[in-house]
């Protein structure tokens, strides 16, 4: 069998990357005809020993989606770029940390103690909390270790393409695959695949006014005008300061960009670069006005790192 | 934490703030030493990226510094800072970083005295506050994943 061996894993992750390359729709077929597939615990049963049997490098390609929150997400990544030739960071949450990333907001104590104790549907008076080993009559059990935050793919392992997009879009991913199908040269290491060299506005139709911006509101506040600029409307669209790839897909169905695809080439602080962009658009040179506009934007760390907290500057909470 | 010296970074604008540090120094005037100046044309091209990446390099407290409300050399480059600032202290916030240890003045090229009371001012406060928490990851290392591995 000569043919070039893909492996897809999922760390921690939603599913919905999964489901993106099963929505490349018959053109999947391409791929299992093109690709051996040697390893795919969403679709097909393989083991971890069946990937630690291969030989290193032994992986052609490993798309690899998920972020890194327990120490099982890390020793795969630590084990697939061992035998991957190519490892891509496949989708937000292994490019950017996504929203699982979200929680480096708060710390694992404060989400051990929501989850296990007062979650309206936890009953758990003896305050259990999980434990990386148990011992049973059987022996010795191990779950994996929780973290005290995500990182990305590329900050536990060199990474050699990013596939950004919350999911990449099946077009996209065709794209990408079609290039490694058709032996095309493969840019440098570090680059990003299948997304856009500009951002997100520049696929947008929409009708651009100068921004001078006194209220913000939220999408359910106001039926927002669809030929008009959702920013120029105050909706906090995060356009100006996403990479373009997706096609503008929200902003079609009048919902503002949430910024999936990442930072825009030569970017590294997805968020910092809108809070620079909409702190000069606030109409207002008085603290106290300006504040009360700022009021208006209910989670602001949230909403400029939606899908990047664990690969911006600041990476986590401070405590 | 007796012998904790704050880092302080100071984004100084070249026309007003950089001006009155730099007569404060002519002056001989006795500022705190903890500030590193890093002379910008305008207060108003301070970047967030710039603050959040000087925090997350090591500096306890980040000072911009511009003209005066309406002597801003480019007209209101300075509003734009000041709205910058007062956003990036809510980011900060959520960080669960103290929002004092961002803070912006507007000091004129004649303002040696002011210059030199806000710097100590400031570093004293940085310093009742402690160094800033590192977060133990790898440093941003979204390009290629070599920093994670080194």
């Amino acid at each position: 069998m000569n043919k070039p061996k893909l492996a897809l894993y999922w760390a921690a992750s939603c599913g919905g990357c999964e489901v993106a390359v099963l929505d490349v729709e018959e053109k999947i077929l391409d791929v299992a005809a093109f690709f051996d597939l040697v390893f795919w615990p969403c679709a097909m049963d393989f083991k971890y020993k069946d990937v630690e049997a291969m030989p290193d490098g032994g992986i052609d390609l490993c798309l690899f989606n998920g972020a890194i929150r327990t120490s099982e997400n890390e020793s795969m990544a630590r084990l697939l770029r061992r035998k991957a030739k190519i490892l891509a960071a496949f989708g937000s949450c292994a490019c950017d940390g996504c929203i699982p990333g979200l929680a480096n907001l708060t710390d694992k104590q404060s989400i051990f103690r929501r989850v296990y104790e007062e979650s309206p549907s936890t009953a758990n008076d003896a305050g259990a909390r999980p434990q990386t080993h148990v011992e049973v009559p059987e022996g010795d059990l191990e779950i994996p270790e929780f973290f005290e935050t995500v990182r990305t793919l590329g900050q536990v392992v060199p990474v050699d393409y990013y596939v950004p997009g919350c999911p990449p879009q099946p077009p996209q991913i065709v794209a990408v695959l079609s290039a490694i199908m058709e032996g095309k040269p493969l840019p440098p290491a570090g680059a990003v695949l299948g997304a856009g060299e500009k951002t997100c506005c520049d696929e947008c139709g929409r009708v651009r006014q100068e921004k001078r911006l006194k209220h913000f509101r939220r999408p359910s506040e106001i039926e927002a005008k669809p030929e008009e600029c959702l920013l120029d409307q105050g909706i906090i669209c995060l356009g100006p300061a996403t990479r373009s790839g997706c096609g503008a897909l929200c902003v079609k169905a009048n919902m503002p960009c949430r910024g999936c695809y990442g930072p825009p080439p030569n970017v590294e602080d997805q968020g910092a670069k809108m809070i620079s962009a909409l702190a000069s658009v606030i109409d207002s040179q008085d603290p106290g006005e300006i504040n009360w506009i700022l009021d208006q934007i209910p989670d602001p760390a949230g909403t400029f790192y939606r899908f990047s907290v664990p690969g911006s500057s600041l990476h986590a909470r401070r405590r | 934490m007796a012998d904790f010296e704050p880092r302080i970074v100071g984004f100084l604008c070249n026309w007003c703030a950089y001006s009155g540090a730099d007569l404060a120094g002519v002056s001989r005037l006795k500022s705190a030493p903890n500030l590193r100046i890093i002379r910008i044309m305008c207060s108003g091209r301070v970047d967030a990226a710039l603050v959040l990446q000087a925090f997350r390099l090591g500096a306890d407290g980040v000072l911009v510094a511009g003209c005066h409300p309406g002597d801003c050399h480019y007209q209101e480059g300075n509003f734009k800072a000041l709205r910058r600032v007062l956003l990036l202290k809510r980011i900060l916030r959520d960080f669960g970083i103290d929002e004092r240890r961002l803070r912006l003045e507007w000091i004129s090229a004649s303002e040696a005295e002011k210059f030199a009371r806000v710097s100590t001012e400031f570093t004293e406060e940085v310093r009742a506050l402690g160094p800033l928490a590192a977060v133990d990851y790898p440093a941003a290392a979204r390009q290629t994943g070599e920093e994670a591995a080194a």
